[in-house]
Formats: C-alpha cells, sequence, structure tokens
C-alpha cells in the first residue's frame, strides 16, 4: 500500500504545479479571477492558446521521457541508460534541422515535427539493424554510433547553412523548448506518444521478469525478440514524436526512474508509472523556471534540463564507483 | 505422467561439439542428478532440454511435443529452469523476486511465495534486498524462484553450490520429494556426489557431450565410472548406514 500510495502523492504534487504553472509567464501573470469569458480578451487568448497547449505538451513530452527512461532502464538492466542511447533523439534532430535546412520547414507548419518523426524512426531502424543478434551490449554500442553519425549529420547541415536565421532556428530547435507552441503540435505529437505509452506500459511484466537475467527471463516465457521490438518501437513513437515537437531535452529520461525507483521497491514494472509522472513534474518544473529566471531571454528548456541533469549524472558515476570498487 | 524424450541431440558453440547424438528419456517421478567434470556439457544439457538453447540437429520432447515449435509461456507453465549463479540485477526484496517466479502463470500468489519462503528458509530474510545477500543465501533464494510455480519439470543448474551442508541437504531433499511425493521430473547437475548417491533416483554421467552411464546411484557409481569421469581414483566405500565415495589422492 505504501508503494501506491508515493505515486498518488507524486500525482497530486503534479496536478498542483500544473494548475500554478499556468499562472506566470512573459505576458505577465495571469490570475484565474481575472480571466473574463470574451474570447477576443488578450489574457484569455493567452491562457487558452499559449499556456495551456504549453501545460499539456510539457506533461505529454516529460511522461514520454520518463517512462521511455524507465524501460530503458529495465530492459538493458544499467541505472546509465537513456532515451537518447538508442539513436532516436539524434534521428529526430538531423530530420527536423533537415527540414528547416532545405526550407520545407518553412512552406508547411507541420514539416519540421514530421521529419523529426522520420528521423527518429530512421535512427531507431539503423541501431536495430547494426545492433540487433548480439545481446544487449551491442545494441547500445550500435545506438552510440549511429547517433554519432547522425549527430555529425546534424552538425554538417548546421555548418553548410548559408543563411544566419536558419542557423540560429536550427541551434534553437536544438536545444529544446515547449515555448511558443500551439494545440497543432499538441495534437500532432499527442497521438503517436499515445500508442507509444501504450505500447511501452504493456513491457512491465516482461521487464520485471528481465531483472533476473536475459536465460531466466526467457525461461519464464520471456520472447526477448519480441520484448526487444515493442520497446524500440513504442520509444521511437513517444520520444520521436516528442523530440520532434520539443527538439531534444536531455537527462529527464536519465533522472526520472532515478528519483522514483527507491519508493517502489526497485521493481522495474511498479518504477514505469512514477518514471512518467516524475518525467512530467521534472519538465515542468524546468519549464516553470525557465519562464521565471529574470533573464532578458527565455533559456531553452533543454539547456536548462543539461545544466541540472550532468552534475547529477556526474554524482551518478561517482556513486556506482564507491559501490563497486 | 509427464515425460522428456531427447533424441539424438547434437549442439555445437563456436566450431566445439559440446553434446554430441544424446538420447535420453525421463518422466514424472525422477530426480535425476547430472554428473561430470567441469565443461562435461551439464549446463548445456540442461539449457537445450529446457527449450532455451536450440540444438544443432535432434529434438527435446515435452509430452510428445516438440518444444521448438511451443510458445515461451506455454513452455514456462511446464518447465522451470534456474541457471548456474543466477543472480537478480536490482535491490529486489527476497519476496517480490521469488514472486518473479509466478509470471509464466499470470499473476501473483502471496500464499505460495509465503510457503515457499517456509520451505527454504528464507522468512527471515524475506524483506531483505538480494543484491545484499551472501553466496549461498542468493542461491538458496534462487532456488525458491524456480520452485515457487511448482512447475511439471525442473532443470536445475548447480542448485547446491555455495551452500552450506545442511541447506544442501535440505535443498536436495526438497527437490527429492517433489519428485517423488509430487511425481515432478527434477532434473539438476550437482557436483556432491554424497548427494547424488543418497538421495537422486537416477544419474546421467556426462564427458565431452556424451553420455557415459545412465542408472540408479548405486548400481551406476563405482570406482571405474569415476575415474574415467573424472580422471581421479575412486571408490565407492559401503558400511552398515550406506555407501559413500571416497575420492583417494
Amino acid at each position: 500500500m505504501k508503494r501506491s500510495a508515493s505515486t498518488w502523492w507524486l500525482l497530486l504534487l503534479l496536478i498542483l504545479v500544473a494548475l500554478v504553472s499556468l499562472l506566470p509567464g512573459r505576458a505577465g501573470w495571469l490570475l484565474p479571477w481575472r480571466l473574463s469569458g470574451h474570447e477576443a480578451d488578450l489574457a484569455h487568448l493567452i491562457f487558452w492558446q499559449l499556456r495551456l497547449p504549453r501545460l499539456m505538451l510539457a506533461l505529454l513530452v516529460g511522461a514520454a521521457l520518463g517512462l521511455a527512461g524507465g524501460v530503458l532502464q529495465g530492459l538493458t538492466r544499467n541505472p546509465l541508460a537513456e532515451p537518447g542511447l538508442l539513436g532516436i533523439s539524434s534521428g529526430a534532430s538531423l530530420g527536423a534541422v533537415v527540414a528547416i535546412y532545405s526550407g520545407i520547414g518553412a512552406a508547411f507548419a507541420l514539416a519540421v515535427p514530421l521529419f523529426g518523426l522520420a528521423g527518429a524512426l530512421l535512427g531507431t531502424l539503423l541501431t536495430l539493424a547494426v545492433g540487433t543478434g548480439g545481446g544487449m551490449l551491442s545494441l547500445i554500442l550500435a545506438g552510440a554510433a549511429v547517433s554519432g553519425v547522425l549527430l555529425a549529420g546534424t552538425a554538417l547541415v548546421l555548418n553548410l547553412s548559408p543563411n544566419p536565421y536558419t542557423a540560429y532556428e536550427i541551434s534553437h530547435w536544438m536545444m529544446g523548448s515547449v515555448a511558443d507552441c500551439s494545440w497543432q503540435q499538441v495534437g500532432l505529437a499527442a497521438p503517436f506518444v499515445a500508442v507509444g505509452m501504450v505500447v511501452l506500459f504493456a513491457t512491465g511484466p516482461a521487464l520485471d521478469a528481465l531483472s533476473l537475467g536475459e536465460l531466466q527471463a526467457a525461461s519464464l516465457g520471456v520472447d526477448l525478440k519480441v520484448l526487444r521490438w515493442r520497446v524500440v518501437v513504442g520509444i521511437a513513437l513517444a520520444v520521436g514524436a516528442a523530440t520532434a515537437v520539443t527538439g531534444t531535452i536531455g537527462f529527464i529520461g536519465l533522472l526520472a526512474p532515478h528519483l522514483v525507483r527507491g519508493s517502489v521497491g526497485h521493481s522495474p514494472r511498479r518504477t514505469l508509472l512514477p518514471a512518467a509522472l516524475m518525467g512530467a513534474l521534472l519538465l515542468l518544473l524546468a519549464d516553470v523556471i525557465a519562464r521565471l529566471l529574470p533573464l532578458s531571454q527565455e533559456l531553452n528548456l533543454g539547456v536548462l534540463t543539461g545544466l541540472i541533469g550532468s552534475p547529477f549524472f556526474l554524482w551518478l558515476v561517482w556513486r556506482m564507483k564507491r559501490e563497486s570498487p | 505422467m509427464t515425460s522428456l524424450a531427447a533424441t539424438n541431440l547434437t549442439l555445437m558453440r563456436g566450431g566445439r561439439v559440446i553434446l554430441q547424438d544424446l538420447s535420453l528419456a525421463a518422466t514424472g517421478g525422477e530426480f535425476i542428478a547430472v554428473i561430470g567434470p567441469n565443461g562435461a556439457g551439464k549446463s548445456t544439457l540442461l539449457a537445450a532440454l529446457a527449450g532455451l538453447s536450440p540444438p544443432d540437429s535432434g529434438t527435446v520432447q515435452l509430452d510428445a511435443v516438440p518444444v521448438a515449435g511451443l510458445a515461451a509461456r506455454d513452455l514456462a507453465r511446464q518447465r522451470g529452469y534456474l541457471p548456474q549463479n543466477a543472480r537478480c540485477e536490482w535491490p529486489l526484496a527476497v519476496e517480490r523476486m521469488v514472486a518473479l517466479g509466478l509470471a509464466p502463470l499470470g499473476g501473483e500468489d502471496d500464499a505460495r511465495v509465503d510457503a515457499v519462503l517456509a520451505d527454504c528458509d528464507l522468512l527471515a530474510l524475506r524483506k531483505q534486498a538480494v543484491t545484499t545477500l551472501s553466496g549461498g543465501e542468493l542461491a538458496r533464494a534462487m532456488l525458491a524462484r524456480a520452485l515457487v510455480a511448482d512447475p511439471a519439470v525442473l532443470m536445475v543448474d548447480e542448485p547446491l553450490a555455495g551452500l552450506d551442508p545442511r541447506h544442501a541437504w535440505e535443498a536436495a531433499r526438497r527437490l527429492r520429494s517433489l519428485a517423488m511425493e509430487q511425481r515432478r521430473l527434477v532434473i539438476a547437475s550437482i557436483h556432491d556426489l554424497n548427494i547424488v548417491l543418497r538421495l537422486a533416483t537416477r544419474v546421467w554421467a556426462l564427458r565431452d557431450g556424451r553420455l557415459l552411464a545412465d542408472g540408479a546411484p548405486e548400481a551406476v557409481l563405482d570406482g571405474a565410472l569415476l575415474g574415467e569421469l573424472f580422471d581421479m581414483k575412486a571408490e565407492l566405500r559401503r558400511s552398515g548406514a550406506g555407501a559413500w565415495v571416497d575420492f583417494a589422492p
């Protein structure tokens, strides 16, 4: 009972933060009792067309990243695993950057996210083609290699970009943000993220069995090939669609499962739901901080999560070193 | 009655022949000890019989159905398997880890977990993280994990390794009673030949991927076989109370 209680508290906290997060922003504080019912009213417009879709996108993307991190760490049995690991984030980057560079992004609004999604799938398939058949380690190494190639491609496009405005747009996108998003983007990402998350949640029992190692998991009826495919497809859909809309946001997928794992007794299956909630909470908090920081230009989310996340990653490595000398 | 049959099993790994044209048959009610020197192919044989290591040629049939054609989940319901040196990668509580063995039955069953924990002398450790257990305690917890679903056929690879004498004998007696009283088929690789001699109902002696002997322990285990098997002088001594194996230096 204690275990599900911590998840309920997390949900309650998330709802509270979500409600509060609607209040502050670049246009000043919005107070709910000042909102009139008039559609033409500026405050009304800001609330319904800017802050609410921004909140929804933050929740959606954060949950997708947190869940994907939990699933990947369960699959690889490696607490340092991250959704960026399988070439998914870098594939989405390259796809979106190509769309911006080629001018297709300017031609119609959804080109960038759609190219990003295609890139995510391409990255995932490349990783699978290279890395399957040699166990988990070869999959991870293949993911690292594919990520390297895709990132180099992204840098190449950035380098070749003749127009400083395009270069600016590309780098802005690579830093990740949920600012200035519309319901259209939420609508684009939501179906893919939803399907991906359903696929990922369904892997829970198999991930639990996998904590006994691949051989015992197989003896308990887990089809490892099918499991790997499910995880990859689920992450490509959920994280690919999320990254395609917001740009790359790191460390949420790494941090979220860690923060909740102890409260659910380290079971990979029980980690999934709280990891998704925690991912949404972390992303939302980062977005609120980004909005509240008194800087002349709003910080990009990816920059902020990187600034907070990388010291945490270092601490994790340091702790693992201490535990296993 | 459960039956397990392997016919002309040959298995190669890395260009080396691990199992060579083995044919074996066993039925429920038997407690079979697989003995042999390191590298004889015991673990490979158990994994192949469990349907987890597909052979290069030959078939394994469970109740006259080829295991290669069974869905992993259906096979898991009938057959339990525990590899050598099994470990758990997350610091789960012992009772949660043991409950993972119920996965093929779909769901949790606290009564079964309680019973098997009591059986394996693990009640005092049930809330402890498996990663903090000693080697022998972990081996006992893993055996409990394999026993909890109570499969018709159970293959366990060196379940007694690392256990102190009392727990080793208790675990072996439990395997024997599974076979004798509940008519399960139990196949275990075991190095303690005195336990094999007293408790197993049958012995498969394996060397270089071939079967050197197959029969009741008292009939099969003699100085000649043990010498051939382990390249070491050995004797079967008898007294009024029973027999024991003595390796003379």
